[in-house]
């Protein structure tokens, strides 16, 4: 005790400790009563309330409805079905307009251009056919159905519908081993599966949020929407009377979103009963009041923030994904180019899922950037079939301006009712991009849990395709 | 003729520019630095944005803001720093959001703490209030949301919240800035000590505890004589709260003390700890 300053926070810390014996275990409780009361006291003289106006009626009503045991769900699924509906039906036209003007009319001017200058035909080919095509082709595939998408999304998030989503979805994931909020993060992962990685950060519990990480890829990100929306386009539209096309196109979207939410709780359940298991936590989610959207400035960010920046990811990638397209297509090892040699030794294990080796090759180039799949795979198609009605040469992605052009593509290259499906299956379970690897193995800080958050989607993947490769087989789906 | 109209003055962009300058990111050295608290989804980072001119993305669901944001102002000739802390229902520190939130206004000693409190949930968002001005005395209360509350029929008193409160209560409608000038006028003359807050803190109503919480208050009181929340030390003492306990023994209490005595270096602030602080808090 001779030096008095530095015994003072010991002395503290005894008292502290002796006095906790004296009052036991009330004093949390006293504390938060009074806090409460007084919280209520000041807001009771302050709060003036205008008769007659019920409050938050509108609200609650809203409330009963969307979160309701009997409507909640399938209010959710055609909310969602609407959606795409909208997306698929206005997006064809501007689509094939792009098509029309970046295919059409300016890849033949830069290549006359070029061919004016002097380019030897190596040159051109691999700036305009493929590096050039490949960003045109970004551009009018995804520029449409991303700027009616992401608005109408961010409409409804900006209304206060998430979180009512997440409520409905609760009880699921809770059963499932997993945090109730995981159901925002999937949400999240419907726009970015990057960012709803990062957005994982609100479940608190390690065990949980590794959880979230490791089934976000279940929920289709906006790189795989325009694979999924296509695909559907032509196959399953296909199926139905031509005025019905749209709606069953939709239906069979929300279809693969729903196979999604199932693999989620499954792959949950499945962690947290084995690897991952522990307590479920707790948590309160507060359910906003609905705010009516602002429109324009809506519509300003989502422009700006997701489909321009998405926009910008996919073509920075699509351009050298051209180019690898067009030096494979273009480098001859034996009489065969790269392109083929690849596609021929990957076809017996595409044909086993249900798939072909183009497809495989094709995920194998965009792993980068989901957003270049089908761009890829109607180039290297074109590349196998020789399909030169169509083509414009080894390495050349051509003008398909309708849906109708892409349709006679795949069928010429070998694709049924079949591919089709277990393309829309494989793109939904398959492995996250780079970019979303990337962000895993920053959040989790572990290179194991980044190649389980790999592997296990693309095993899944796999096993998927084959089996339903095989019934389809079997009932005479090929 | 010429009539003053203050909401005409708020909305005209000739006084924004003259006071305002919002700097986005841009760092260097500040003034003051201005803590953001609040409830989850009270429309924080709306706030946070029309402050910064930064555009973090908003979105109408709770838990958004999982990273403490940080922004800057320019207000009157004096830089700012905004951090935009997680949003909180307590300061109990029992999830890691509750924390990172209490560790900052307590050990990184914002100028002023603004807490963004909605409107239409006065009551809850009180509890929150409350807990805040037990732990700082520099507070200025956002009152957002107050469009949202006249079309819902409320209507608050912010006079009769702030005599109760003790500390300005701003009511604002941040999604169309409105109130925003008059919110960084607040929080300038809080800043300054142009305003001196004197926050009423709530009374514990229980014969035994009240004698164990003066003791221990008196206790810590003698120990750092320029503590701003001596009895909210005491009571987080007497819960056992390791992280105050913690405090208390490696000295880091004192320092802050040490700090406000010599009325701090005008640049660092102790935030930098924080920063450290916070890189494993997730």
């Amino acid at each position: 005790m001779s030096t008095p300053m530095h015994s003072k926070p010991e002395q503290i810390l005894t008292t502290a400790s002796t006095l906790r014996w004296e009052i036991g275990e009330r004093l949390h409780d006293a504390t938060i009563e009074s806090l409460y009361r007084e919280a209520s006291r000041i807001a009771g003289r302050a709060v003036i309330l205008k008769d007659g106006k019920p409050r938050f009626s509108f609200d609650r009503t809203l409330d009963r409805l969307v979160t309701s045991r009997v409507f909640g769900f399938p209010l959710m699924f055609l909310m969602l079905a609407v959606v795409f509906w909208i997306t698929i039906e206005g997006a064809n036209v501007p689509s094939g307009l792009l098509a029309n003007f970046l295919v059409d009319i300016a890849h033949p001017f830069l290549k006359e251009t070029g061919t004016s200058l002097g380019f030897p035909w190596w040159l051109n080919g691999f700036l305009f056919d493929g590096m050039y095509l490949a960003m045109a082709w970004v551009i009018s595939v995804m520029l449409p159905p991303m700027a009616i998408f992401f608005p109408m999304f961010t409409l409804l998030e900006d209304f206060g519908y998430l979180p009512r989503v997440a409520f409905n979805l609760d009880a699921l994931f809770r059963r499932a081993g997993a945090h109730g909020k995981q159901a925002l993060t999937m949400a999240m992962g419907y726009g970015c599966n990057a960012a709803a990685i990062i957005s994982t950060r609100v479940i608190d519990s390690p065990r949980e949020r590794l959880i979230a990480i490791l089934t976000n890829n279940f929920a289709l990100c906006n790189g795989r929407w325009p694979t999924q929306i296509l695909v559907a386009t032509i196959f399953i539209g296909a199926l139905v009377p031509s005025h019905l096309a749209s709606a069953a196109s939709a239906l069979a979207v929300v279809g693969v979103v729903l196979i999604g939410i199932f693999f989620t709780f499954l792959v949950s359940w499945g962690l947290s009963r084995t690897v991952l298991s522990g307590e479920v936590s707790t948590f309160s989610l507060e359910l906003p009041p609905y705010r009516p959207p602002r429109i324009w400035r809506t519509l300003y960010t989502s422009v700006i923030d997701r489909t321009l920046i998405v926009l910008w990811r996919a073509v920075i990638w699509a351009i050298p994904a051209g180019a690898v397209i067009w030096l494979v297509s273009n480098i001859h090892i034996g009489g065969e180019s790269i392109a083929e040699w690849t596609i021929g030794s990957l076809n017996p294990l595409g044909i086993l899922i249900g798939l072909n080796g183009v497809i495989l090759l094709a995920y194998i180039i965009a792993i980068p950037a989901n957003e270049i799949v089908i761009p890829t795979i109607l180039m290297l198609t074109v590349l196998v079939t020789g399909s030169a009605e169509v083509g414009g040469g080894a390495g050349v992605m051509f003008e398909l301006d309708s849906e109708t052009a892409t349709a006679a593509v795949l069928h010429a290259g070998g694709w049924t009712l079949l591919t089709g499906i277990n393309l829309m299956l494989f793109s939904l379970l398959h492995n996250p991009c780079s970019t979303t690897l990337y962000t895993i193995y920053k959040e989790t800080g572990s290179a194991r849990w980044t190649w389980v958050s790999a592997l296990l989607p693309l095993a899944i993947a796999f096993i998927v395709s084959f089996f339903v490769a095989q019934i389809g087989r079997m009932a005479g789906l090929e | 003729m010429t009539t003053m109209n203050p909401q005409q003055c708020e909305v005209c962009p000739v006084n924004k520019d003259a006071k305002l300058i919002r700097l986005g990111l841009e760092a260097g050295k500040f003034e003051f630095v201005v803590a953001l608290a609040g409830n989850p989804n009270v429309g924080k980072s709306t706030v946070f944005n029309s402050l910064t001119g930064l555009r973090q993305h908003t979105g109408n669901w709770p838990g958004k803001t999982v990273v403490r944001a940080e922004g800057a102002f320019s207000f009157d000739g004096k830089r700012y720093k905004l951090v935009d802390l997680p949003g909180t229902y307590s300061l109990l520190s029992t999830s890691t959001d509750e924390e990172v939130a209490r560790d900052f206004i307590l050990f990184g000693q914002p100028d002023v703490t603004v807490v963004v409190v909605d409107a239409t949930r006065l009551e809850r968002n009180l509890n929150l209030v409350l807990q805040v001005l037990e732990i700082t005395e520099k507070a200025v209360v956002c009152l957002n949301l107050v469009d949202e509350a006249k079309r819902h029929g409320i209507v608050v008193d912010e006079r009769a919240l702030m005599r109760d409160l003790g500390v300005p209560v701003i009511p604002t409608a941040a999604r169309t800035d409105q109130g925003i000038p008059a919110l960084l006028q607040a929080i300038a003359e809080v800043a300054t000590g142009a305003f001196v807050c004197k926050p009423k803190r709530f009374p514990i109503e229980s014969g035994v505890l009240r004698k164990a919480i003066s003791k221990m208050t008196a206790k810590v009181q003698l120990a750092f004589p320029s503590l701003p929340n001596p009895r909210w030390v005491a009571l987080r003492l007497l819960e056992g709260d390791q992280r105050i306990v913690e405090a208390i023994k490696t000295g880091e209490l004192g320092d802050l003390t040490r700090q406000t005595a010599l009325e701090k270096s005008l640049t660092g602030k102790g935030t930098k700890e924080m920063n450290d602080e916070h890189a494993h808090a997730f």
